[in-house]
């Protein structure tokens, strides 16, 4: 078990409504939801939840933390804003469904084969070392972070977009060994570190 | 009496010139209508043509007019001859509008013109130009029954508006259910926060008021009388009794609280901790500022349960069918009573529809924000166990079976209204007990009802109490005319007309004030009341002719018939709404007003010009309600629709005043069929004398064994409930009725 997470559980005990409140982004917005369900009719992916936002709010008004942080529905969300659009309450649903899913992340019991958790993650590691994304990189990284047979596999199917992306110059096959960041990468790692411990300890999660 | 001397006006404007043979029609009006003195007017509604008819009643000694013109419902302004009867042939709404200007129409739609100035012609000779009722009161006082926010209000705006007002409440304090809550749910911005009741301030102003008198510990004993006159005895529960005369009355008795005790399964009778909102609002108001603690062993309360929709708008016997309105801002409000002393305990709303009425929206909100949890589920079951309450439910959005724990359970119980007795159930199980001699009357228990005293002990012969419709609610017109009951001159307002909080009944109890007063004003006058406003008729009978068969002391609507020692009816002119209801309904046809009786409306039928049976022409027969289907027909023609040449439309008041004579006396005459328009009846009615639409309904039932002695077919006659937006209907229903009567064929008795 994650010691921020036990450290969590034993705050809040029971009012898993309060937890999201303090420290999901924008967590505050959940007790406002009337349960309309406009949120879940609205979502074009909505039939391939566990459980559309309206019942995500619901199961956090019921405590069911585990339930909550542990489903792979939030990380469904494609940030189509259609929720937001239509939400009579105006609650920023898009917002909450990645704040959810930001915190399961942080507390480690997101789900780990998770696509979207592992997307986000290259994609991170791949921005933040450099400053600018090395495309290049992280389509490898992609491509065969289910192992080398997969990732050949993939590479394979995808060559006529590559070449075809090469000869228009639009990649450059060069860039694994010469990518260029910002100026200062290393003036940006501190600033993101500093950034970091600043959310941190406003939600209580510094160690 | 001097002679009856009847004038004939034929107006040519607005087209029916061009579209119409005037001359003939002049013609008509002299010679089959018998009136001496026929003009033709180029533009009769204006300041010459009214002037022309102004003169002929001044110099020429006219006492009835008949303007052959536009529709009874156009122009009333410059056609309002107070001193003179006046009738109206429809030209223009009633034939032209109707029917295309081409050749092989013409002459149809002239026919169609012919017979409504021999209809207007024979109607007139019938008619008298009414004289206002003698028998007028002269009280203005307004009575108010019920000192709660609802008859305070209704007294306090009466007084305001220069009314004296009687309030008498049965028990020994001002202010009802209002008075018994801790704050009540905000009335003005930002509709955020609990507010005061406001009921001391309210109390205050009437205490203050030497217009209202105030008789606490009293109920009303009897009434007797009609509006303008009524006596009451108002008696004190010392046994002292006063007897005051009133104009008019404001029944404001309100409502009880649904009896908890019927719902064992949420656990109310089982635990004290357990309770419904009245008590809760006890328990606050004992707290005060401070935390409530639990009625079983005072523990202060950390979580909390309000159970909404616990009894109501459930289909179970013993439950309330019905929504209460108020009790999910009450529970709103009661969370925050809560959450306003400690935002640790914590409260939750269990709710299956939440329903906010007026700015309740913001108040639901600042709730959320307070952070009342809401959860959308089912309570199915309340158990105690280790010193808490159990509420097991299922969640409706989960899909799945809960469990709620908490300190304090809050069911939101609904209103059931103090209409007192149901004379209608009363007078079924006379009738019943008249017939078998049985000795177990018959026990209504499918309403739940709490009062079975009298509020207003009327002396009437239908009945001590005002009809109730549904669940137990006082009747009134829902959409036209919510205040008014069915007897004249006694207004509701209320929880005992609906179910509603405060503010509706603030308002509520404002606009009966205003009735009562206008009733007030035209009882005085010798006026009636709505919907026939002003208007000075009122039914009289032969007396030599009744045979006492009571069935228009029955079925009046509005209780406005007594009957005397030998069972004759006894009419109070000032009771009665002129609908005709009884004149509908005597099968000796005794009864008439001056301007409306069988005759009148049985000589327009008797003098249309019958085609034989070869001209295939047939005549259609249309009785139409004059408050919708009328100008409903009026509507269409305004939109120029179309509909057939054959038929003749005859407006009556209301279809309850249609007596069978005239359906029979129509096919005997040649008629093909006989179309009937009126309101919708049935518990939403929307007929404008209430029980009217219903009554012919039933009476149209039975006309069938007449057809079949006729040797006639049962579809000559039909019935059909329209409402004054059938525009498009009407005439659809005209037409397709026109082609049915083409396939049964024509009317057998033509010619006889």
């Amino acid at each position: 078990m994650n010691d921020v997470n036990t450290t969590m559980v034993d705050k809040y005990r029971n009012d898993f409504l309060k937890e999201v409140e303090e420290n999901v982004e924008e967590g505050h917005w959940v007790k406002m939801c009337m349960q309309c369900g406009v949120c879940s009719g609205s979502c074009p992916f909505g039939p391939h939840w566990d459980h559309p936002p309206q019942e995500i709010f619901m199961m956090i008004r019921a405590g069911k933390r585990d339930e909550v942080l542990t489903t792979e529905s939030m990380w469904m969300c494609t940030s189509c804003y259609n929720c937001i659009v239509r939400c009579p309450r105006e609650l920023p649903i898009t917002h909450i469904m990645h704040g959810l899913a930001n915190y399961a992340h942080r507390l480690g019991i997101a789900p780990k084969m998770n696509p979207t958790r592992r997307f986000s993650a290259i994609f991170w590691n791949n921005i933040t070392k450099t400053g600018r994304v090395n495309e290049l990189a992280l389509s490898l990284k992609l491509y065969f972070m289910d192992g080398f047979g997969n990732g050949v596999k993939k590479a394979l199917a995808m060559k006529k977009v590559g070449i075809g992306m090469i000869k228009t110059k639009r990649l450059n096959p060069l860039a694994l060994v010469n990518h260029k960041g910002v100026k200062n990468p290393k003036e940006l790692h501190t600033l993101i570190k500093k950034a970091r411990e600043i959310e941190d300890r406003r939600k209580g999660l510094a160690s | 009496m001097s002679e009856n001397k009847t004038a004939v006006y034929v107006c040519k404007g607005c087209g029916i010139g061009d579209r119409l043979d005037t001359d003939q029609l002049a013609n008509i009006a002299e010679s089959e209508g018998k009136c001496s003195l026929v003009r033709q007017h180029d533009f009769l509604c204006n300041a010459d043509g009214v002037n022309t008819i102004r003169n002929d009643i001044d110099s020429e000694a006219v006492t009835h007019v008949v303007i052959a013109a536009c529709s009874r419902r156009a122009k009333t302004d410059a056609f309002g001859f107070d001193d003179v009867a006046v009738g109206r042939a429809n030209l223009r709404e009633g034939v032209i509008w109707v029917r295309p200007d081409s050749e092989e129409a013409r002459e149809t739609t002239q026919e169609m013109a012919d017979d409504y100035v021999r209809m207007a012609c024979a109607e007139i000779q019938y008619m008298k130009q009414p004289e206002a009722n003698q028998n007028a009161g002269t009280h203005k006082t307004i009575l108010v029954v019920g000192g709660g926010i609802s008859g305070i209000t209704a007294a306090v705006e009466s007084s305001k508006a220069g009314y004296a007002a009687l309030l008498v409440e049965k028990s020994g304090q001002l202010g009802g259910w209002a008075a018994k809550l801790h704050k009540r749910v905000p009335n003005s911005e930002p509709f955020a926060d609990p507010q005061d009741t406001g009921v001391h301030d309210l109390i205050k102003l009437v205490e203050d008021d030497n217009n209202i008198t105030v008789f606490l510990n009293s109920t009303v004993t009897r009434t007797s009388g009609a509006p303008g006159q009524f006596s009451v005895d108002i008696s004190a529960e010392s046994g002292d009794t006063v007897t005051e005369n009133v104009g008019s009355i404001i029944q404001a008795s309100g409502f009880s609280n649904y009896d908890a005790n019927q719902l064992p399964e949420l656990g109310y009778g089982k635990s004290p901790d357990v309770v419904d909102q009245a008590q809760l609002e006890e328990l606050a108001r004992q707290a005060g500022d401070g935390p409530m603690t639990r009625p079983s062993d005072g523990k202060e309360i950390e979580s909390v349960v309000f159970v909404q929709c616990a009894g109501q708008r459930s289909e179970k016997p013993g439950h309330l069918p019905y929504c209460s309105g108020h009790c999910c801002n009450t529970s709103i409000k009661q969370a925050m009573y809560f959450k306003d002393t400690n935002p640790d305990v914590d409260t939750m709303v269990m709710f299956d529809d939440l329903r906010t009425p007026g700015n309740g929206e913001d108040f639901y909100r600042s709730a959320q924000r307070k952070g009342v949890i809401f959860t959308k589920g089912k309570a199915q079951q309340v158990d105690a166990a280790n010193g808490q309450l159990q509420v097991n439910f299922r969640d409706m959005i989960l899909d799945e079976d809960a469990v709620a724990n908490a300190d304090l359970v809050v069911l939101a119980t609904g209103q059931v209204p103090n209409s007192g007795v149901d004379i209608e159930a009363t007078a079924a199980a006379d009738a019943e007990d008249e017939s078998a001699e049985s000795e177990s009357a018959a026990e209504d228990t499918q309403e739940v009802s709490v009062s079975v005293d009298s509020i207003l002990n009327l002396t009437y012969r239908q009945g001590v109490d005002l009809p109730h419709l549904r669940h137990g609610f006082s009747d009134s017109h829902f959409i036209c005319f919510p205040y008014e009951t069915r007897r004249s001159g006694i207004y509701t307002c209320g929880p005992v007309r609906r179910p509603m909080d405060i503010a509706q009944t603030q308002e509520d109890a404002t606009g009966a004030a205003l009735k009562a007063i206008q009733a007030v004003e035209n009882a005085v006058l010798g006026r009636a009341a709505h919907p026939r406003s002003g208007d000075l008729s009122f039914p009289s009978f032969r007396r030599e002719g009744c045979t006492q068969c009571k069935r228009c002391t029955v079925e009046c609507p509005f209780g406005a018939i007594d009957e005397d020692e030998q069972r004759y009816p006894v009419f109070n002119e000032s009771r009665c709404r002129r609908c005709g209801t009884c004149m509908g309904a005597c099968p000796v046809r005794v009864i008439s007003f001056e301007n409306y009786s069988v005759d009148t409306v049985g000589q327009q039928i008797k003098n249309v010009d019958m085609p034989d049976e070869f001209d295939e022409k047939p005549r259609l027969l249309v009785l139409a309600c004059e408050n919708d289907a009328y100008p409903a027909l009026d509507m269409a023609a305004q939109q120029g629709l179309e509909y057939s040449a054959f038929v003749r439309i005859v407006p009556v008041r209301c279809l309850g005043s249609v007596n069978t004579i005239w359906i029979t006396d129509a096919l005997n005459s040649g008629y093909d069929g006989v179309m009937l328009m009126g309101c919708k009846k049935g518990d939403d009615y929307q007929c404008h004398f209430v029980r009217g639409s219903e009554l012919a309904h039933e009476r149209m039932s039975k006309i069938d064994d007449t057809l079949q002695q006729l040797q006639l077919e049962p579809e000559r006659v039909v019935t059909h409930e329209v409402e004054i937006t059938d525009i498009h209907r009407v005439p659809t229903l005209i037409n397709e009725y026109a082609a049915k009567i083409d396939e049964i064929g024509m009317n057998p008795f033509k010619g006889f």
